[in-house]
């Protein structure tokens, strides 16, 4: 365990009933770093962000904090602020009386005026301060995960939680508000834990990036060597795209596609298996007496996305960029071959 | 969404026959409380009038008010905090619990009687003679009707997350229950202090049987010298109820209040 981890989480344990929401779950979060938790639902994510919170209790395990431990500590007073994937402003509250509420409390007490100034500092750097005095219901949904990100940052506090916030906004929204909370989070320099299913998301702003299954991490690492390394075919298959595609290994090197290509550390060393391949790795090119025929396109802007049908049968998906598909075309024989990028090859 | 001329018409039909059916047996109340003696014609506020020197009558109006009050506050402090603390703390707790709040609907009142009779001669006896003490059955008798108006309101709203967040804050528990859950429920927690309020105003049976001379018990003993007098009554507290129902609504004050007041 790294000594200047400011969040330590170590050993947690949680069960429910047969369900092993956290076993043996250890994850070191450094100050002022915004680590992502990805992982399909029931993998413990939540539970894990939950448990850092105080509002889970756990089996096992300890959790620090500034090096101190909070294991037993009450939710009220771990200074921790949260933002939740429902809406969770006080309906009864305006903007403004929310983002105060926890000044006002016994935690962080602090005199009216300055609240006022906090509350208004803090409306402002999420861009509402126009809207101090609207009710939760006089509001849209990205502007209520707004407030609640506002009321979270107000009582400064240690760890700033978000649980899937933004899984209940619509498409544009979401990716607005999340590079939103990424330059704020950045400006002021709150030590964040961001729990998600969604890739995109977690692999957009997060310094770097947990996957988790079975109550375990697979992997932590920063988005780029997650996307391009994954250590194992769990973290491959579930971080974008992969086609998987037979190849040939011995040693370091694999046959894929005709082509020879370095593996991954955690791949296998011989024999056959199958390479895990990212769309964009493709290559292809017109050729009538190439490997392979599209099945579909669909032009997603500068890149193009293609559906192909291999001769032994498989359908991948390649993402090539659109000036390499201006003449292929429903129905084109093409030939496919691969960057020389390691690839992660499993067990056949 | 504009409306056909026929479902229109039907509309003002619905609510044209409720409201006769509702206001008909009111207003004949009204017809016959104002109708003197003997039923020549012309009208009189005798019978209304009376109702302010009739002793027993004022008394038991008192009498059934500080039980009301009694009652609400044991449901503001008591049955509140109970139904809002296992909804969101003892989840498992919920079934249980409803099943106790439900089961003086099915229990006859009767029987209730029979079962607390024994307790009511101890407490005549060893602690006080006055009907007051009716407000511990009644605060029993009126648990369904709270029950279900909270815990409808604790599940249209997503409680547990608010408290969560409340928590997160910096709220103690208490702080959480009184400042944040129990704003954000108001309404339901108003209707249901209400469907009590009237419950115990009308309550009669129960009264009568233990002999305690509260408002109906007074109403029906009255109604049997003078009936033009006990109609008065019944009407005036029939009135009174309707007037809190319908001004509920529209206190639509603001909850933040009530935290400071903790605070």
């Amino acid at each position: 365990m790294s000594n200047n981890a400011y969040v330590q989480l170590v050993n947690l344990s949680k069960h429910f009933g047969k369900v092993r929401a956290l076993d043996g779950f250890s994850l070191d979060i450094a100050q002022g770093e915004l680590v992502a938790l990805l992982g399909p639902s029931g993998c413990g994510k939540t539970t894990a962000l939950r448990a850092l919170a105080g509002l889970q209790d756990l089996d096992a395990g300890s959790i620090f904090v500034d090096s101190k431990d909070i294991t037993f500590v009450s939710p009220n007073k771990r200074n921790m602020g949260m933002v939740f994937q429902a809406y969770s402003l006080f309906p009864h509250m305006n903007a403004r009386e929310n983002v105060e509420y926890g000044l006002r409390m016994k935690a962080h007490r602090t005199s009216s005026s300055e609240r006022v100034k906090r509350a208004s500092d803090l409306l402002d750097l999420v861009g509402l301060s126009t809207h101090a005095n609207h009710f939760p219901h006089q509001m849209s949904g990205g502007q209520q995960q707004r407030v609640a990100l506002a009321r979270a940052l107000a009582i400064e506090p240690n760890v700033l939680l978000l649980d899937e916030p933004l899984s209940a906004l619509d498409a544009k929204v979401r990716t607005q508000l999340r590079e939103e909370i990424r330059r704020i989070q950045l400006e002021v320099g709150t030590t964040t834990l961001f729990v998600t299913h969604d890739q995109e998301e977690a692999l957009g702003i997060a310094d770097r990036v947990g996957v988790m299954r079975g109550g375990v991490l697979e992997q932590i690492a920063g988005p780029a060597e997650l996307y391009e390394r994954p250590l194992t075919s769990f973290v491959a298959e579930f971080v974008g795209l992969t086609n998987p595609l037979p190849a040939t290994v011995s040693g370091s090197h694999a046959e894929v596609l005709g082509v020879q290509v370095p593996t991954v550390a955690g791949s296998i060393t011989s024999g056959s298996g199958l390479a895990l391949i990212r769309p964009e790795w493709f290559k292809v090119e017109a050729s009538t007496s190439g490997n392979a025929k599209i099945f579909a396109v669909s032009f997603l802007g500068s890149t193009c996305r293609l559906t192909i049908d291999l001769a032994d049968g498989a359908r991948i998906r390649a993402q090539i960029p659109s000036s390499d598909a201006s003449n292929l075309g429903i129905g084109s024989n093409i030939k496919v071959t691969l960057k020389s990028l390691p690839v992660f090859v499993k067990g056949a | 969404m504009k409306l056909g001329i026929p479902s229109r018409i039907f509309r003002v039909f619905i609510i044209a026959s409720t409201t006769l059916y509702l206001a008909a047996p009111l207003y004949g109340m009204l017809d016959f409380s104002t109708k003197p003696l003997g039923g020549e014609g012309g009208r009189t506020l005798r019978a209304w009038k009376a109702i302010g020197s009739q002793e027993d009558l004022t008394s038991s109006i008192t009498v059934s008010f500080a039980i009301a009050i009694i009652v609400m506050l044991l449901v503001f402090l008591l049955v509140v905090p109970t139904v809002i603390w296992v909804h969101l703390r003892l989840p498992k707790l919920r079934r249980p619990l409803e099943l106790i709040c439900l089961l003086p609907l099915a229990i006859p009142g009767i029987v209730i009687v029979v079962g607390i009779a024994p307790l009511y001669r101890w407490i005549s006896i060893n602690i006080t003679e006055s009907p007051v003490s009716l407000a511990g059955v009644y605060s029993m008798l009126i648990l369904p009707y709270t029950y279900r108006s909270l815990s409808a309101s604790l599940d249209l709203v997503d409680i547990s997350t608010l408290a969560e967040a409340a928590r997160t804050l910096g709220a103690s528990t208490m702080r959480t229950i009184f400042g944040v859950v129990m704003p954000t429920i108001r309404s339901g927690i108003m209707s249901g202090v209400v469907i009590s309020l009237a419950l115990v105003l009308g309550e009669f049976t129960i009264s009568s049987l233990l002999s305690y001379d509260t408002l109906q018990v007074v109403i029906y003993l009255l109604g049997r010298e003078d009936g033009k007098i006990a109609v008065a009554v019944s009407l005036a507290a029939l009135l009174f109820v309707f007037g809190i129902l319908f001004a509920i609504p529209t206190t639509k004050r603001r909850g933040a209040i009530l935290d400071a007041d903790i605070a």
